[in-house]
C-alpha cells in the first residue's frame, strides 16, 4: 500500500507516536500549570519585574540617545565652537584649510532681553544669526510652524519652540526686545527646534526655564548691523572631517582666533544642551545598567529557589512517572518545559510593561528634551538578555531539583518520606524555650530542622526587602540632595550675573534698590584645571572669605572659611583630576589675558549639585593682576518689594541675568520629581510586586509541604485556627528574621546605586532616613498579611480524608 | 511447568535493608525465589514480612543490598538506573494499592501517559474496555470510584502488553464487592494474555486463586504452596 505524496507507512507511525508522547505528557504540563496558577503568576511576577526594569531603562536610554544621534546628524549638529570678540569674514579662507575642517559656519551671536505682553518677570536669551533668508550650513533649524525671515527683513525673527509654548506665541505674533539697548519689535515669522538646544536651559541655569528664556534668530544682516559686526563675526561653527587630529586642530584655531579675542574652542562636551543631554544620558546608562542587573539577579535567584522548590513538591508524582519508565532526561525536560512556559508568560508581561512605561517615560522626557521625534523601539539584544537570563536561572533551578529528584529510586520517593530525625534544640532549653507551646515548638523544630531551606526562604524575602529599601532610598536621596542644595548651600533669593566685569563698587549700587536685604558679590572666570594628564574645564569663583549666601560645606555639612591661598574644589571634582589636598594644580585662564596659573589645592568641599573651584575673590583679582572687579551678585530680598525690585533690575543694562532661586528650585524639583521619582515610583512598585511574589510562594510551598500534617492535625481535633496558627508562624518568623537581612542588602544595593549615579551635575548623598527602614519593613509585612489571608483561605478548602490517604 | 526456560524472576540470598530514621530495619534476609511465565503467584504476609520490598526490587523500583535477582537472562542486582528504566518502561505493569493515577489527567489520558512510551501498546481504550470503563474514558479520578479508579490503573498496567504484572494491596482500599471486581479483571487478564501476574496482599483468602501460594514471614520465605485448582475470583468470600 502506497502512501500519498511518497511516505512511509513506518514513519509515519513513528511520528504519531511522537506526537502522542508530546501529547498526553504536554496535557499534565499545561493541567499542572493550571493547577499551579496561583504560584506561577507569583513566578511570573518576579520575572516580568525584573524584565521590566531592564526592557524600561534600556528602551528609554536607546530612544533619548537614538533620537539625538538623528536629529544631531540630519541638522548637522557642529562638531566645534569657538567665540571670539569679533573677527573678519575674510579670516575663514584661512581656517579653511586647517587639517580635519570640514564646513565652517561663521555668525553672529548676542544676548537680548525681552518683553513679553502680559508677562511681567524679566526675559532673558540669546540670538543666532541666519544667512539671510535660508537655513545655515550647520546646526540647522526644524521649523515647526511659519518660515524663516523673509531675505533682507530686519524686523523679522524664529523663536525657540519652548518659548512659544509657554507664552502662547504663534508665528504673526509680535515680541518686544532690547537689542545693544534699543527696544525693538520682533514679528515672529516662525517657530522652530535645533539640535544645538535640545535641551533649552540659560547658560548660568542647570534647569530650563520656558518662560523666562529664549533663543531667537534673524537675519545676519540686521545683527550685524546693530552689533559692529558688519563683514564679521563672533562665534563660528566647524565640522570635523573624519579621522581629524581634534586636539591639534583646537589648539591651531586658538593659536589662529586668539588675536581676535578668541575665549578657546570648544567641544560637544562645553556645549550646555549636549552636556546635559549626556549626563542624563549617563545616568540612564547607570541606571539601566544597576537595576536590571540587582533586579534581574535578585529575580534570577527567586526563579531558581521557588522552582527548585516546586519540583520537590512534584516528588511523588515524578516518582510515578518514573516507575512507568520515563527516562530521566524526559522527565527532566517535562518540568523544564513547565519553568520555559512561566517564565515566558513573566517575559511576555515585562517586555510589554517595560515598552509601555519607556513610551510613558519618554514622553516626560520629550517635555525636557526637544528632539523633532521621538523614535521607539525595544532592543531585541535586551528582550534576548531578559529571556536568558530569566530562561537560565528557571532551569537552573528546575534542572538540579529534577535532577535530585530522579536520583532517588522510585519505590522510595512514592513512600511517605521517613519521619525526619527532629531533635530539641538549644532555643527549646532556654528560659526563653521551655515557656513555648506546642504549635510555636513545631514552628521553630521545622525551620531549624531544615536550615538550608529557611535560609534560602529568608534571603528571598530579605532581597525583596532590600529591593523596597533601595526604591525609598532613591526617592528620600533626591529629596535630601535638594534641600541640601537649596538650604544650606545656595541661600540667596536672587542671582544676578553682569554683562561684563565691573569695578566691585556697583555692589554698593545694588544696596539702595528697592527691597534689597543683603548683597555679596562674586567674581567668575572661566578655566581649564589641569592635574597631571586630567583636565576639567569650570570657573573659578572668588567669593568672600566666609560666604553666607552660597557655602562652601565640610562632610558634616558645615560651612568653611575660604583659604587666604590656593583654591577649594568639590570633592567629585577633585576625584575626577585625581588630586588631593596639598597637590598643586595647573589652571589655564580662558578670558582676559589668558594667563597661566599654579595653584595648591587648599581643601575639599562637599556639595551634592555641580562642581566647582572656589577661592577669595581679593585672591582671584590679584591672580588676575586686576583691581576690585566683580562679575556678579548675590541679593537677599524682602519679597513684599519683589515687583519694585524686578522692574529696577530690569532697567539696569548691565544686568545680563536675573536667576530667581525659588524658580530655579521649583524647576529642579519638578524635572526630579517628574524623571528620577518617576522610575523610582515604578521599582517602588516592581520590588512591592517581587517581595509578594516571593512571599506568596513560600507559603505555598510550606502549606503544600505541610499539608499531610495540618491534615493530620485537623483530624486529631485541631481547630482550624489553631492549625493557622502553626502555619503563620513560620510564616511569621521567616518575615521578621528576613526584615534585619533585607535592611543590610538594602544598603548596600543603595551604595551600589548610589556609587552609579553620581556625575558631574548631581551626586545624592549616601544617607538613609528612619523611614526608609519602616518603608522596607511594611512592604514585606504587607505582602506576608496578604499573602497569610490567602493561605488561611486554602486551609480552609483542606480534605482532611484525601490529604492523609491519597500518596500525591 | 519446571522448564527452567519458563523462569521469568529468579532471586538468590535476596536481602534488603534500610535506614529509617535513626533505626536500621531489615526488610529483606535472604529471599530465594523463581516465578514462571504466565503463572498467578499471591505473595501474603503480614505487614512488615517483606512482601512489598520484594515486589519493588522485582519490578526495578529498588535495589538489593545484597544477593541477586535476575529478571530473564539479565542481572537486575546491579543494573544501571537507566537499565531499570528501560526494563520498567517495556516489560512490568504496576498496580498500586492507593492507584497512584495522575489527578489532572482523565482516565484514558491516565493510560495514554503510559502507552505514549511503549513499543507496542494497545489503544487507552482498549485497554479500558478491557477493565469495563469503555464508558468512564474521559472521567477524571476525582469523578472515578476508588473501584473504578483501581481498574484505571489496571488498564494503565497491562496497555503496554507487559510480560509480567505487578500489583500490590491491589484491592486494600476496597470494599469487598469492588475487590472481587478488580480481582475478576486481573485474573482475566492472566488467563486470556498470559500475562505473569503477582499480587502481593495480606489477605488470605485470595490466595485461593493463585496457582501458587508464597508466604512471607519476616523478611523471608515462609513456605510455598501450590494449588491443585484455581477458584474463580466470584467464589472468594471475606
Amino acid at each position: 500500500m502506497s502512501m500519498p505524496g511518497g511516505g512511509h507507512p513506518v514513519s509515519c507511525a513513528g511520528d504519531t507516536m511522537t506526537i502522542m508522547k508530546v501529547g498526553t505528557l504536554h496535557l499534565k504540563l499545561l493541567r499542572d500549570l493550571f493547577r499551579l496558577k496561583g504560584q506561577a503568576l507569583a513566578i511570573a511576577v518576579v520575572i516580568a519585574s525584573g524584565v521590566m526594569t531592564l526592557i524600561m531603562s534600556v528602551t528609554t536610554l536607546e530612544a533619548l540617545s537614538g533620537s539625538r544621534d538623528r536629529f544631531y546628524a540630519s541638522h548637522h549638529y557642529a562638531d566645534l565652537f569657538a567665540d571670539i570678540k569679533r573677527a573678519p569674514l575674510g579670516l575663514l579662507e584661512r581656517l579653511q584649510t586647517l587639517d580635519g575642517v570640514s564646513r565652517l559656519e561663521p555668525r553672529v551671536r548676542a544676548p537680548v532681553r525681552l518683553d513679553v505682553t502680559g508677562f511681567d518677570d524679566p526675559v532673558r536669551g540669546v540670538i543666532l544669526s541666519l544667512p539671510d533668508g535660508r537655513q545655515p550650513n550647520l546646526n540647522r533649524l526644524h521649523l515647526l510652524a511659519g518660515s524663516l525671515p523673509e531675505a533682507g527683513r530686519n524686523d523679522q525673527a524664529i523663536v525657540s519652540d519652548a518659548f512659544a509654548d509657554a507664552h502662547g506665541l504663534r508665528p504673526g505674533d509680535t515680541i518686544q526686545a532690547i537689542i545693544d539697548g534699543r527696544q525693538t519689535r520682533l514679528l515672529l515669522s516662525g517657530i522652530a527646534r535645533s539640535p544645538e538646544i535640545i535641551y533649552q536651559a540659560a547658560p548660568t541655569d542647570l534647569l530650563p526655564d520656558y518662560k523666562r528664556y529664549a533663543t531667537l534668530w534673524m537675519n545676519e544682516r540686521t545683527l550685524a548691523n546693530a552689533y559692529g559686526m558688519k563683514g564679521a563675526f563672533n562665534q563660528l561653527l566647524i565640522t570635523l572631517q573624519a579621522g581629524a587630529d581634534v586636539d591639534t586642530l583646537i589648539d591651531e584655531l586658538d593659536l589662529i582666533l586668539a588675536r581676535y579675542g578668541g575665549t578657546g574652542t570648544q567641544t560637544r562636551h562645553d556645549q550646555q544642551s549636549h552636556r546635559f543631554l549626556e549626563e542624563e544620558l549617563a545616568q540612564q546608562r547607570a541606571q539601566a545598567t544597576i537595576l536590571p542587573a540587582i533586579f534581574l539577579a535578585v529575580s534570577a535567584f527567586l526563579l531558581n529557589v521557588v522552582m527548585a522548590r516546586i519540583i520537590q513538591t512534584q516528588r511523588e508524582p515524578l516518582a510515578m512517572l518514573k516507575a512507568f519508565g520515563y527516562r530521566n532526561g524526559e522527565l527532566a525536560r517535562h518540568y523544564g518545559l513547565l519553568a520555559v512556559l512561566i517564565v515566558l508568560l513573566g517575559w511576555v508581561a515585562g517586555v510589554l510593561l517595560g515598552a509601555w512605561a519607556a513610551h510613558g517615560l519618554a514622553g516626560i522626557y520629550a517635555e525636557y528634551f526637544r528632539f523633532p521625534e521621538m523614535h521607539f523601539h525595544v532592543p531585541p539584544w535586551a528582550m534576548a538578555l531578559a529571556l536568558g537570563v530569566a530562561g537560565l536561572a528557571a532551569l537552573a533551578g528546575t534542572w538540579h531539583a529534577v535532577g535530585r529528584a530522579v536520583r532517588e529510586p522510585p519505590a522510595e520517593a512514592m513512600r511517605p518520606p521517613a519521619p525526619q530525625r527532629f531533635r530539641r534544640t538549644w532555643l527549646e532549653r532556654s528560659p526563653f524555650g521551655r515557656a513555648l507551646g506546642n504549635e510555636s515548638r513545631i514552628v521553630l523544630r521545622h525551620l531549624l530542622r531544615h536550615p538550608a531551606k529557611a535560609s534560602l526562604s529568608v534571603i528571598g524575602i530579605a532581597l525583596s526587602a532590600g529591593l523596597l529599601l533601595m526604591g525609598a532610598y532613591q526617592l528620600s536621596a533626591v529629596e535630601e540632595m535638594l534641600d541640601q542644595q537649596y538650604r544650606q548651600v545656595m541661600r540667596m533669593d536672587i542671582e544676578l550675573t553682569f554683562s561684563d566685569v565691573t569695578p566691585a563698587r556697583a555692589a554698593g549700587e545694588l544696596r539702595h534698590l528697592p527691597g534689597v536685604l543683603v548683597v555679596e558679590s562674586w567674581r567668575r572666570v572661566p578655566v581649564t584645571l589641569i592635574h597631571g594628564h586630567r583636565e576639567y574645564r569650570t570657573s573659578l569663583l572668588g567669593m568672600d572669605e566666609r560666604p553666607r549666601m552660597r557655602q562652601v560645606l565640610d562632610p558634616q555639612g558645615r560651612p568653611q572659611t575660604l583659604p587666604v591661598e590656593g583654591v577649594m574644589l568639590t570633592r567629585f571634582l577633585a576625584d575626577h583630576l585625581q588630586a588631593g589636598v596639598g597637590d598643586t594644580l595647573e589652571v589655564a585662564v580662558k578670558e582676559g589675558r589668558r594667563q597661566h596659573l599654579k595653584l595648591p589645592l587648599s581643601a575639599l568641599v562637599d556639595e551634592p549639585i555641580g562642581v566647582g573651584a572656589y577661592l577669595q575673590r581679593d585672591t582671584l583679582n590679584a591672580l588676575l593682576n586686576e583691581g576690585p572687579a566683580i562679575s556678579g551678585a548675590w541679593l537677599l530680598v524682602d519679597s513684599d518689594q519683589q515687583a519694585a525690585l524686578n522692574d529696577a533690575l530690569h532697567r539696569m543694562p548691565a544686568v545680563a541675568s536675573i536667576g530667581m532661586l525659588s524658580e530655579a528650585e521649583r524647576g529642579i524639583r519638578d524635572y526630579m520629581d517628574e524623571t528620577i521619582l518617576m522610575f523610582a515610583l515604578v521599582f517602588v512598585a516592581l520590588a512591592g510586586s517581587i517581595a509578594f511574589g516571593v512571599t506568596y510562594n513560600n507559603a505555598r510551598i510550606t502549606f503544600a509541604e505541610r499539608a499531610r500534617e495540618l491534615a493530620t492535625l485537623r483530624v486529631l481535633g485541631y481547630t482550624r485556627a489553631e492549625v493557622a496558627r502553626i502555619l503563620l508562624g513560620e510564616i511569621v518568623l521567616i518575615t521578621l528574621l528576613a526584615i534585619p537581612l533585607g535592611w543590610l542588602i538594602g544598603v548596600g544595593f543603595s551604595a551600589l546605586l548610589n556609587q552609579a549615579f553620581s556625575n558631574d551635575l548631581f551626586r545624592v548623598p549616601l544617607t538613609l532616613p528612619p523611614y526608609a527602614f519602616g518603608f522596607a519593613a511594611a512592604g514585606v509585612v504587607a505582602a506576608s498579611a496578604i499573602v497569610a489571608v490567602l493561605v488561611i483561605r486554602r486551609l480552609g478548602r483542606l480534605d482532611m480524608v484525601t490529604a492523609l490517604k491519597a500518596v500525591e | 511447568m519446571n522448564d527452567t526456560s519458563d523462569v521469568v524472576f529468579q532471586t538468590r540470598g535476596l536481602k534488603r535493608f534500610y535506614q529509617m530514621g535513626e533505626v536500621t530495619i531489615q526488610a529483606l534476609r535472604g529471599i530465594d525465589l523463581e516465578l514462571r511465565a504466565g503463572e498467578l503467584v499471591v505473595m501474603l504476609g503480614a505487614s512488615g514480612s517483606g512482601k512489598s520490598t520484594l515486589l519493588n526490587i522485582m519490578g526495578g523500583l529498588d535495589s538489593a543490598s545484597e544477593g541477586s535477582v535476575h529478571y530473564r537472562d539479565r542481572d537486575l542486582t546491579h543494573a544501571s538506573q537507566r537499565t531499570l528504566t528501560e526494563f520498567r518502561r517495556h516489560h512490568v505493569g504496576f498496580v498500586f494499592q492507593f492507584y497512584n493515577l495522575i489527578s489532572s489527567l482523565t482516565a484514558r489520558e491516565n493510560v495514554a501517559i503510559v502507552t505514549d512510551i511503549s513499543r507496542d501498546p494497545m489503544p487507552p481504550a482498549e485497554a479500558l474496555a478491557m477493565v469495563g470503563l469503555q464508558a468512564r474514558l474521559d472521567h477524571f479520578p476525582s469523578q472515578l470510584s476508588g473501584g473504578e479508579q483501581q481498574r484505571v490503573a489496571i488498564a494503565r498496567a497491562i496497555a503496554k502488553r507487559p510480560e509480567v504484572l505487578l500489583c500490590d494491596e491491589p484491592t486494600g482500599a476496597l470494599d469487598f464487592r469492588t475487590g472481587i471486581r478488580v480481582l475478576e479483571v486481573l485474573e482475566e487478564i492472566n488467563r486470556t494474555t498470559g500475562t505473569m501476574l503477582a499480587i502481593i496482599t495480606h489477605n488470605e483468602v485470595i490466595g485461593e486463586m493463585a496457582d501458587r501460594v508464597i508466604r512471607l514471614r519476616d523478611g523471608q520465605v515462609g513456605d510455598i504452596h501450590v494449588n491443585a485448582r484455581r477458584r474463580p475470583p466470584s467464589e472468594l468470600r471475606w
